[in-house]
């Protein structure tokens, strides 16, 4: 359907080509091989029917008001970002090889660079990774090429789904060990992980805000981290930025985070866009790609893909990481997103996602039985304590009220009993908490 | 193109003005919370660009008119696979249905988007031959990383954990020895024949009780089928070991032949490439790994499941590698993927192979006189050429033919690889380019090379179009500046 050669274009073609027929094209294919039988659909639909029918399929979800977070959130995308990110020239170009003829994404790339160190309060950053999860793998296996160590000590509130990636990135191997750090109230225990330090350890990796919205204090982690030798990997929510004390100022040696926030859909799961940051001396160390300036033949301005010899297609079996395709148009979308914002913006949207939060979590915990699990000051989520199946709780309301009232920490914190992530950002109005409130105090 | 090239090249930051404001949030909801503690504050505002909405449209717009792209040029980079997208597919995994839904939303909420799901892992299985599929990589090299993962717990589970080597040929793309490594195999290096084809006495030197995995690219990166694939499995499986397909070149045989049938084990698909989703200047991808039965149960985490007319994402498999990013896969990609599946029958997805290697047979016949073909075979979906001796003589290199290119509006070919061809110019037109343009191309290829004798210095500085001149790359690597 979407071929431009006529049936006359190949016959013509075929001659030139100095064939008979089309078969005589793949003669290396062993016959038996070719044209077998499929049993899909003998008609293909076209375009009118495709679309109806994904609209169909798309309206089969259930569209209600959700307060899950737990790594992705519900954001505002704005107008001019969609439209920018819509761009053809954009959309449709591949990794920048030919310098000259990609001076646009090379630039934004850069722009991206800066945007991600300067959020991030870190010297470098890269093109990006696939999402948060792997940006934060590739920083501990940076940490562990490095000190040439293997035990790595994880905080109790680093995303689950980070630590399980993790430790698949390490494939399995029995060589690692993987330890988590005692916790008070949901944060690192700065006594626990002083007790598990040592010489053998290759980092403290460690997420603030972390999986519970707790925002945690890493004042001291990373002279802690550094007495023993090892590097601090600290992830962190970019929007919380805006806010909130960065990995670079409490002494991350790798900084990552998942970028989805900055103005990204949330289509279950991706396409999102790991962050990656470091200090300079790791520069060398970083996966993928990135976008350095430099000057032309004129001496004018320009940019290029750099430090290459880290990469795949330079060194091969040698190359920091395997990355090839990356996130770059996500990475494009935060790019812009952040250039819409500015610093105030950032602050202003940091700060309603604060208030929409604290707001919910009030008048949640007013409701007789319910609490905070956790003390500590939170953005974004926070932990309620239920008096109640936390699991049963949700499907009730998803059933009756159409709302997801948070995700049942059950599966991947079981010693929480019955708790409740609930997540309220910028775009939550005082009458979703307002049915969220009455929802969840009629039915526990 | 020229126009554009005058106007200022400032970065966004530079174009800054404190207290300019595109976007405000006012906050939906008010609260008197209490501050954030002093501690836990951030001290200094990030060095972000402060623009109006306006100079920020401006600015990107402007950035994406020096940019080269498939809707802009042709662009024959070659194992990239730079086709047309359908347009369709933007808007259908934008809809609200799809892109509004959290990926921790219960299966009971999700069934339109785990329907897609599921159909397209049938559909791929089917096209494939193979048994069962994972969804869940983020992009082809994240697909080798699952697949050798799923080897080794085949291998660890069989109590055969001595099995720490994967062949890869020399022309193998680079990210399957980085693959090897990075997962602490020992990748072990084989040349290929002379016929640019695994040979088959090299082959069975290296295979052993060592050997976990073979890793071919089929069709390989010079755009050679690997004829002898029946035989190589055979030998990789009497040996006790696994084959491994790189299949992001599918689109050379999609709906013509199934792997499956080749004998291999794991295979993976670029589904960015062909399954239709524009590259977005080097991503978002999406990736899938198709095993044989035997290799199931040790898919990563969570495969999509039905069960009793329901859609489930299944996260109960004991014997799964884990999860190998957070959340489902790439899943707005693989929405575009299903949606091109439903607009192609099995009929027409054999087209688009058919007409990939019409296209570049097409290339590679025009341009024959002037840039010798490395393999006198006909091709699959893409050929390696190499300057002819004119140019050479001349002392003209692959670089400066692709510089120049820019110069006749063409996006250059993937240059210098496969890395085992000497000045490699790789072509890939992809099927849905029409013959006007290969011959378009062609003839800009054939002026290169009558320039090379006319004019050779003009080629050696090109380009001289395009808003910058060739750019200092040695003085990015040496003194890096990478942020404002
Ligand atoms: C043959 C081959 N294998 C693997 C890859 C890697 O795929 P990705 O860039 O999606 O990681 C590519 C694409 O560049 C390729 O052409």
């Amino acid at each position: 359907m979407f071929i431009g050669n006529t049936k006359k274009d190949r016959e013509e073609m075929l001659k030139i080509i100095g064939v008979n027929s089309f078969s005589d094209l793949v003669k290396q294919v062993p016959e038996k091989f070719l044209y077998p039988k499929f049993k899909l659909p003998a008609d293909g639909m076209d375009e009118m029917q495709a679309a109806a029918a994904m609209r169909t399929l798309a309206s089969k979800n259930k569209m209600l008001k959700s307060f899950v977070g737990a790594g992705a959130y519900a954001r505002y995308i704005p107008a001019a970002l969609k439209a920018l990110l819509s761009r053809g020239e954009f959309l449709t170009a591949y990794t920048p090889y030919q310098a000259e003829a990609s001076q646009g994404i090379l630039q934004t790339i850069y722009e991206y660079q800066s945007s991600m160190a300067a959020l991030y309060e870190m010297d470098y950053g890269n093109a990006s990774m696939y999402d948060g999860a792997s940006a934060f793998a590739e920083a501990v296996r940076a940490a562990v090429r490095i000190t040439g160590r293997k035990k790595v000590l994880y905080s109790y509130g680093v995303n689950p789904q980070y630590i399980a990636t993790l430790k698949t990135y390490f494939g399995g191997g029995e060589d690692y060990k993987f330890i988590q750090i005692p916790h008070k109230d949901g944060c690192l225990d700065l006594a626990g992980l002083e007790g598990l330090l040592d010489q053998e350890t290759a980092c403290v990796a460690a997420q603030s805000p972390n999986f519970f919205g707790l925002a945690e204090d890493f004042g001291k982690v990373s002279e802690l981290a550094k007495a023993q030798g090892a590097l601090f990997v600290a992830a962190a929510d970019p929007v919380s930025l805006g806010l909130f004390r960065t990995p670079g100022a409490q002494g991350a040696d790798f900084a990552v985070g998942e970028g989805q926030g900055l103005g990204l859909p949330l289509s279950y799961g991706g396409p999102y866009l790991g962050i990656f940051t470091c200090k300079k001396e790791y520069v060398r160390q970083m996966p993928g790609r990135i976008s350095g300036l430099t000057k032309d033949k004129d001496g004018k301005r320009g940019f290029v893909l750099t430090l290459q010899a880290r990469e795949q297609h330079i060194r091969r079996d040698k190359a920091a990481s395997n990355i090839c395709s990356n996130e770059a148009l996500c990475a494009l979308g935060a790019t812009i997103y952040l250039a819409l914002l500015g610093p105030e913006g950032l602050k202003e949207l940091a700060q309603a996602n604060y208030d929409a939060a604290h707001a919910a979590a009030e008048r949640l915990c007013a409701i007789k039985g319910i609490s905070l699990k956790f003390k500590g000051t939170f953005f974004n989520e926070f932990t309620l304590a239920l008096p109640c199946d936390a699991r049963k709780l949700r499907s009730r309301l998803i059933e009756k009220e159409n709302i997801d009232p948070g995700l049942p920490l059950k599966d991947f914190y079981p010693e929480l009993g019955d708790t409740l992530l609930v997540c309220a950002t910028e775009t939550t109005t005082e009458e979703d908490v307002s049915r969220l409130e009455k929802a969840v105090r009629e039915s526990i | 193109m020229n126009d554009i090239t005058k106007l200022d090249n400032r970065l966004s930051i530079e174009k800054s003005a404190p207290g300019r404001r595109a976007l405000k949030f006012k906050g939906r909801i008010k609260h008197g919370a209490a501050p954030v503690p002093e501690t836990l504050r951030r001290k200094t505002a990030p060095r972000l660009p402060e623009l109006s909405e306006f100079d920020a449209v401006r600015h990107f717009t402007r950035l994406s008119k020096i940019n080269f792209s498939v809707d802009s040029h042709f662009y024959p980079l070659g194992s990239c696979t730079m086709k047309y997208n359908p347009r369709v597919n933007e808007d259908i995994a934008a809809l609200d249905g799809f892109a509004g839904l959290h990926p921790l939303a219960s299966d009971e909420t999700a069934q339109g988007t785990l329907e897609c799901l599921y159909d397209l892992q049938n559909r791929l299985c089917e096209l494939c031959g193979m048994d069962a599929i994972t969804l869940q990589p983020a992009a082809g090299a994240h697909s080798e990383f699952t697949g050798l993962l799923v080897a080794r717990a085949y291998f660890a589970r069989k109590g055969q954990k001595d099995r720490v080597e994967i062949i890869v040929p020399d022309s193998a793309h680079g990210t399957n020895p980085a693959t090897a490594s990075m997962l602490g195999f020992s990748p072990v290096n084989i040349n290929s024949g002379p016929d640019g084809r695994v040979d088959l006495e090299v082959l069975k030197r290296h295979l052993g009780a060592k050997t976990a995995v073979v890793m071919l690219t089929v069709p390989n990166t010079l755009g050679i089928f690997e004829s002898n694939i029946e035989t190589i499995t055979k030998m990789a499986h009497e040996a006790g070991a696994l084959v491994y397909m790189d299949g992001a070149n599918f689109n050379a045989l999609i709906g013509l032949v199934k792997p499956g049938e080749l004998g291999v084990d794991i295979m993976h698909l670029n589904m960015h490439k062909t399954f239709s989703t524009p590259h977005g200047g080097g991503g978002p991808g999406a990736g899938a790994i198709a095993v044989k039965k035997y290799l199931d149960s040790y898919l990563p985490v969570p495969v999509i499941k039905k069960e009793g007319g329901r859609f489930l994402a299944d996260f109960n498999r004991p014997l799964t590698v884990g999860r190998v990013k957070a959340f489902f896969g790439n899943t707005g990609v693989l929405l575009k993927a299903y949606a091109y599946m439903l607009m192609h029958s099995s009929r027409e997805l054999g087209e688009i192979a058919e007409n990939a290697i019409i296209n570049a047979n097409y290339a590679k016949a025009l341009l024959k006189d002037c840039f010798p073909a490395h393999s006198k075979e006909h091709c699959m979906h893409e050929c390696v050429l190499t300057p002819g001796p004119e140019m050479t003589k001349q002392g003209i290199k692959t670089l400066d033919i692709a510089k120049r290119l820019l110069d006749y509006g063409f996006h250059a070919p993937t240059v210098y690889f496969p890395l085992i061809v000497h000045e490699a110019i790789m072509i890939e037109p992809t099927e849905t380019e029409t013959r006007e343009t290969i011959d378009e191309f062609a003839s800009a290829m054939k002026k290169i090379s009558a320039e090379a004798a006319s004019d050779p210095q003009k080629v050696k500085d090109a380009p001289h179009t395009m808003p910058v001149k060739r750019l200092d790359e040695v003085q990015a690597a040496r003194q890096p500046n990478l942020r404002w």
